[in-house]
């Protein structure tokens, strides 16, 4: 089944808010092998001038993952999940996230085409805090791959 | 100067906790059976998971604050394979490829392989340059 190259250029409503805690900041850290106290100690992360412990450079993923799965699980868009393989991945970050935030993620697909018979899928979360300031900009893209 | 070579593990336990920690419950990530139906050899690790421990060199060499890393990007182009009961090492090198003295920034560009196989690519990392005011 072919991705639907209409949604191409679609927004969705803004995801979340996702309550960001000290421990799901520790548990990231953890699993991805992030030593630095910052990421568990809220002393430590103070001294270096941050509210609180402060999250690993890829944890947004979590948040992102979240918001893209609007995309991924809406039968419309065309989108096999067993078939996709991640292409990219990257992340902006305006500010550091910080336990504490409250952060909401609006979704956007960039690129939603059919290529050399693969889906091929590039979509966009901008994360916002609860004043609507811009925190992290996370673009991914997929590849569904085709049959045969 | 930090450095920016490093090899991190992996097994199958830490593919769960990651799955736990990041909320990517693909079963292509834990179950062998899932995986090979979709013709994959065995349990791969999430490339996101791949990406968040080679990136622990860079936040190492920005003296531990995260907040130095100002943004960070890779492509997958290679499969971290996880066999039960193994523990599966990933090479994680970088190079300082670009400083920008007025910015106060630094681009690093990484390099991650496992079985003599890239599998990331093109990664790099903007930071704030160590020691410089942030």
């Amino acid at each position: 089944m072919p991705v639907n190259p209409d949604y191409a250029g679609r927004a969705y409503p803004p995801a979340g808010p996702f309550e960001v805690t000290r421990e799901q900041l520790a548990a990231f850290a953890d699993a991805v092998g992030a030593g630095s106290p910052a990421h568990r100690d809220p002393e430590a992360a103070r001294a270096m001038g941050h509210p609180d412990v402060v999250a690993p450079p890829t944890f947004a993923v979590r948040l992102a993952q979240a918001c893209e799965a609007q995309l991924v699980e809406d039968p419309g868009a065309g989108i096999d999940f067993s078939r996709v393989v991640h292409g990219q991945e990257g992340f902006v970050h305006h500010r550091p996230i910080t336990a504490g935030d409250r952060l909401t993620g609006t979704l956007h697909v960039d690129t939603m085409r059919e290529a050399g018979g693969h889906g091929m899928v590039a979509t966009r979360v901008e994360l916002v805090d609860a004043d609507g300031a811009a925190v992290t900009t996370v673009t991914s893209t997929i590849v569904v791959r085709g049959e045969g | 100067m930090s450095d920016l070579t490093r090899t991190v593990t992996v097994d199958r336990d830490r593919l769960v906790a990651y799955a736990a920690a990041s909320g990517d419950q693909n079963p292509i990530h834990q179950d062998a059976d899932v995986a090979r139906r979709v013709g994959l050899p065995d349990v791969i690790a999430h490339g996101m998971w791949t990406m968040g421990a080679a990136l622990e060199v860079v936040t190492d060499y920005v003296g531990g604050d995260p907040a130095r890393v100002l943004s960070c990007q890779t492509r997958f182009t290679g499969m971290v394979v996880v066999p039960e009961g193994e523990t599966v090492e990933v090479l994680v090198t970088g190079v300082v490829k670009k400083v920008d003295e007025a910015a106060g920034t630094e681009t690093l560009e990484l390099s991650a392989t496992c079985a003599g196989e890239k599998v990331l690519g093109r990664c790099q990392a903007v930071v704030r340059r160590p020691g410089t005011q942030a």
